[in-house]
């Protein structure tokens, strides 16, 4: 269940690149997603100050986690709540399914969860007879399609909306086939009248948690479109999927973590719907749901705490990082082979699935650093990721030849003269070959850069050629 | 050993705090009861008539329209009038929310009124609010028996009758108010409604009415 092909990074990588409307969909989102979330920063000169409080928060949340999460219990509880707890994904689908199978559901309202992907739950519901319906759009989309999101925020960014036309003329077939199904505005009309529907339908509705409250045993959601919302205020019972790290203090808290969350993700001041939920209805509602459960979910966490990767546990799932990452921009979510993608999946999916399974994932980075430098919470991808390749090397995971190239390289790197000698080498011999041209088509190690364009030889003299010269002084 | 002392478990042994320790858990429980403000954007530091135009000016960023009028008499009137300019039917339900008995609906002939939850065929929606924020323009709607979620969600056009003076500066400040009105325990639902629905799914373009109002119409009420 929710296998990861991470193994195949390299493979999905060469046939993404080549995907001209992947491309098309991805430099759209990109470019999308950027210029928002700097035109949000721009107007809201607070913003490096609330990072580094948001940071502030969560270090000390972790720092007390075990506290925390027993605070947060008791005041859910006392709200009317339950509370369960789940090790692991198996354990957490089967608190799902017992409480589904407690009231007889044959239908589940889905809000969007990624913790919901991270446990495979879709496949697991059906397996066992129930229709899991997804009600955010993007998903909704996915999941007719049979496909993973491909975007932590934006599942469907990956589609264009003529393969979104298609999969609604193909599943939709009750409606008229002459139907106008060109623009974004009927397709999303579209899936809001085939969703309606079902909202009425299900007896339990299933969200993810943005935050969970401490102080007051609430979950908060955030969404655009009020599918969380109906997903949980329609059926009889309401299930909250949340990791551990997902709780903070107080309100205060959770508000300061919304004015960084929505202007990293898609630039919003605010998104359209955050909703603090606490218990069940009361007695006097006129309607909510009857049931209100939390799922606490480790799935390994507890152990990252303590470790180089609990600073990871800071994570919001804004997806400022993917958004600015040139690796995701070029190859797509689906490449990188499970459920979280990007740099901040590059750091948690070896956490989840196993650094043999995803080792080229921590490889798959130019190291530029801009996924840290929009991080809203700080979190040094780039430096958990090399944490990963260190542990890859250590297990094993680095080929022989790999191996010998870098202690090669080690060994020259620390004597000077060598380095300086052996770099001064191939810069004349490159030039020679070159020609008058200055470019090489081809090169003997290099086929992987050569196939594709030609090799500009190197001009002029070395760095440290034109040091000496000039007596160590800047010209 | 159950999941959760399972968990607590190896959270305490990775953090190095085995076996309980008093001292860290009175310092958690305090740092929660301070409700401690962090930083609040200083584009809110204004006079009340500013934050007010600050507040509409943020719910119209966001594709909402606003009307203002200068009493709760001439409530009925100003939803009567977006109607007609939407071509919308005018029948609405409206919340049972004492706040908005001080407007006259029964004595408009043209509007029908009925009070209650939302059912999937009602088209629009009349709710009050018990705060907005003018830091985004957002509405804050609690559940309860004169609240119902469902009017939030469901009809296609959401009109929020808001009197001017429940405009507060921060999310803060109405935290604060919640606490005082409701103690320890909040609401079931707490909306904070910035906008009407929307999504960029489909190729990142901005469509109205996912799933929840196409339109949301604020009508600020001026202090007597």
């Amino acid at each position: 269940m929710n296998e990861a092909t991470a193994l195949d990074f390299n493979k999905n990588a060469r046939s993404a690149v080549k995907d001209e409307t992947l491309r098309a969909a991805l430099q759209r989102g990109g470019a999308h997603f950027q210029g928002n979330r700097r035109a949000a920063i721009d107007t809201l000169p607070e913003f490096d100050r609330l990072r580094d409080e948001g940071r502030a928060i969560k270090d000390e949340v972790l720092e007390n986690l075990d506290h925390y999460l027993e605070i947060f219990e008791t005041n859910a509880q006392a709200a009317g709540g339950s509370v369960h707890w789940a090790r692991d994904a198996a354990e957490a689908r089967n608190i799902v399914l017992d409480i589904c199978r407690s009231v007889d559901a044959r239908t589940v309202n889905k809000g969007k969860t990624m913790i919901a992907e991270e446990i495979g739950l879709n496949e697991f519901l059906e397996e066992n007879d129930i229709r899991p319906v997804e009600t955010d759009l993007g998903e909704y989309i996915i999941q007719l399609r049979h496909e993973r999101p491909s975007h932590i925020i934006a599942p469907a960014v990956h589609l264009t909306k003529g393969q979104v036309e298609q999969t609604f003329r193909k599943e939709h077939d009750d409606l008229d086939p002459n139907r106008s199904l060109e623009e974004p505005i009927e397709l999303v009309a579209e899936a809001r009248q085939v969703l309606r529907q079902k909202y009425f339908e299900a007896e339990v509705g299933i969200t993810g948690a943005n935050f969970l409250i401490a102080e007051t045993g609430s979950s908060v959601i955030v969404t655009n479109e009020g599918n969380g919302d109906l997903s949980q205020i329609l059926p009889r019972v309401h299930i909250v999927l949340a990791s551990l790290e997902k709780v903070v203090p107080t309100l205060e808290d959770a508000s300061t973590l919304m004015r960084l969350l929505a202007r990293s993700a898609t630039g919003q001041e605010m998104s359209v719907y955050t909703t603090v939920s606490t218990g069940p209805r009361r007695a006097a509602d006129l309607d909510g749901p009857e049931q209100y459960h939390v799922i606490l979910l480790d799935n390994g966490r507890s152990g990252m705490l303590g470790t180089e990767f609990q600073d990871m546990l800071r994570c919001i799932r804004c997806g400022a990082c993917m958004n600015h990452c040139p690796v995701y921009q070029s190859v797509g979510g689906h490449t990188y082979g499970w459920v979280y993608v990007g740099p901040m999946g590059a750091v948690l999916t070896p956490q989840f699935v196993g650094v043999d399974t995803a080792n080229h994932l921590p490889n798959a980075s130019s190291f530029c650093g801009r996924c840290e430098e929009v991080c809203p919470m700080r979190i040094p991808l780039p430096k958990m990721m090399r944490h990963w390749r260190e542990q890859a090397f250590e297990g094993g995971q680095v080929t022989g030849i790999q191996r010998r190239a870098l202690k090669l390289w080690a060994y020259v790197a620390q004597r000077p003269r060598l380095y300086h000698r052996l770099a001064r080498l191939p810069v004349g011999v490159l030039r020679r070959l070159a020609g008058r041209r200055g470019r090489l088509r081809s090169l003997p190690m290099g086929t992987a850069w050569t196939a594709h364009r030609d090799f500009p030889a190197p001009q002029g003299k070395t760095f440290q050629e034109q040091w000496a010269a000039q007596g160590g002084r800047t010209a | 050993m159950s999941s959760r002392q399972d968990i607590l478990g190896k959270i305490r042994s990775s953090l190095g705090a085995e076996g309980t320790s008093a001292g860290k858990r009175a310092a958690v429980e305090d740092r929660i009861k301070t409700h401690r403000r962090n930083t609040v954007p200083a584009r809110t530091d204004r006079t009340p008539a500013d934050l007010q135009k600050l507040f509409a000016e943020k719910v119209t960023a966001v594709h909402g329209t606003v009307a203002t009028v200068d009493g709760m008499a001439a409530a009925p009137e100003a939803v009567l009038d977006y109607l007609r300019q939407h071509n919308l039917p005018a029948q609405v339900i409206l919340a049972p929310d004492p706040s908005l008995d001080a407007a006259p609906w029964a004595d408009s002939k043209l509007l029908e009124t009925r009070r209650g939850k939302a059912d999937p065929d009602d088209q629009v929606s009349v709710t009050s609010a018990v705060a907005a924020v003018a830091e985004s323009g957002t509405l804050i709607a609690t559940s309860g028996p004169d609240h119902p979620s469902t009017l939030n969600f469901l009809p296609e056009t959401h009109i929020v009758v808001l009197p001017a003076g429940r405009i507060a500066k921060s999310y803060e400040d109405v935290w604060d108010q919640l606490r005082a009105r409701h103690g320890a325990e909040l609401p079931r639902t707490i909306n904070m409604i910035t906008g009407p629905s929307r999504s960029g799914d489909i190729e990142q373009t901005l469509t109205l009415g996912a799933h929840g109002p196409r339109r949301l119409h604020v009508i600020i009420v001026a202090d007597a």
